[in-house]
């Protein structure tokens, strides 16, 4: 158990590093990437952070499932990120939504 | 090359402040998952400072506990951790210039909160040395997490999830997302990224959140095409 759960977690470590590490240390040898490549990955960011926040508030799960309290708090917080672009505003507020309706509502 | 601009460090350090209870909570919950699944205080230790990536952590210890193959372990890790390729490729030419060194350090660091602060941080400011800002966001993501799956592992204690501070992730990512989506080829991105993610929550292996991302991408090459 010791000796397979240290391996483990070597292989698992390495494994890791190497997808983290993998463009950012092949675009340093091999120049910029194509035009094209270049063009899709400026939508990364829209893309993946949509992806890591809708599910949030949202998701189907062998059932649509909305958590209300987060939903709400999300709405309060994408205006006042729209309003404001402020990264603390946005927070602070969704924050404050949040426990408002959990604990005071 | 010099050293990282302090001013641009503590300006990472800032944003990356409201992450810092979320980052605990859930390092405290991989630390205590790890010490009920069997694992010594060293292998809890070996595995957030060699894997670093708190999903795939949680994801391996439960099927550690649960007794499943070296093979099944070793896969889900690299499948929950593949979007960090996305991640490496998306912000691998604004650290093209910095010594070899300094890229290995920096993929090392590589998170989502790490890459979404910087990669937007880049985009609305013009940054002469990317490495500071980047370092003041990781790091003290990396230092917090380490020290709260210690303190998880020994103390055997977890912040209420009533309490809600988790929500600041997702929240950040919010914050970040509106400026983002700031032409129609990224509202399509995020649009149908952000669907395709929710329908997908369900499956194995956050691949709702790789087959969201995939389909964002190509939402936003066909609404630039059509344009």
């Amino acid at each position: 158990m010791n000796t397979w759960l240290w391996g483990l977690i070597l292989v698992a470590g390495v494994l890791t590093f190497s997808i983290r590490y993998s463009f950012i240390y092949l675009v340093a040898k091999t120049g910029d990437l194509p035009p094209r490549a270049k063009r899709v990955l400026a939508y990364v960011p829209p893309a993946v952070f949509a992806a890591l926040v809708i599910p949030e508030f949202v998701a189907y799960d062998a059932g649509l499932h909305v958590a209300p309290d987060q939903l709400t708090a999300g709405v309060v917080a994408a205006v006042v990120a729209y309003r404001t672009e402020n990264l603390f505003a946005t927070i602070l507020s969704g924050m404050l939504a949040l426990w408002t309706l959990r604990f005071l509502l | 090359m010099s050293i990282p601009d302090p001013s641009e460090i503590r300006r990472g350090a800032r944003d990356v402040l409201p992450l810092v209870p979320a980052i605990a909570g859930f390092g405290l919950v991989v630390g205590v998952a790890a010490g009920n699944a069997g694992f010594t205080i060293p292998q809890a230790i070996g595995l957030s400072v060699f894997v670093f990536a708190g999903a795939s952590q949680l994801a391996a210890i439960e099927l550690v506990r649960d007794g499943a193959p070296f093979l099944v372990v070793v896969v889900t890790v690299v499948v929950i951790n593949l979007r960090m390729m996305m991640y490496s490729a998306s912000i691998s030419s604004y650290f093209r210039d910095h010594a070899e060194r300094w890229r290995a350090a920096l993929a090392y660091l590589l998170t989502d909160q790490a890459y979404a602060l910087s990669i937007s941080h880049y985009r609305e400011n013009d940054v002469d040395d990317t490495r500071a800002y980047y370092l003041g966001v990781a790091f003290p993501l990396w230092a917090v997490w380490q020290t709260c799956t210690i303190v998880g592992i020994v103390a055997g204690a977890n912040i209420p999830d009533s309490w809600g501070i988790t929500f600041a992730v997702p929240l950040v990512f919010l914050a970040l997302l509106v400026p983002a989506m700031k032409d129609r080829e990224s509202t399509a991105a995020a649009a149908v990224s952000g669907t395709v993610a929710a329908a997908g929550a369900g499956l194995p292996l956050n691949l709702g959140l790789l087959a969201g991302a995939g389909c964002g991408l190509l939402a936003a090459v066909v609404a630039g095409d059509v344009a």
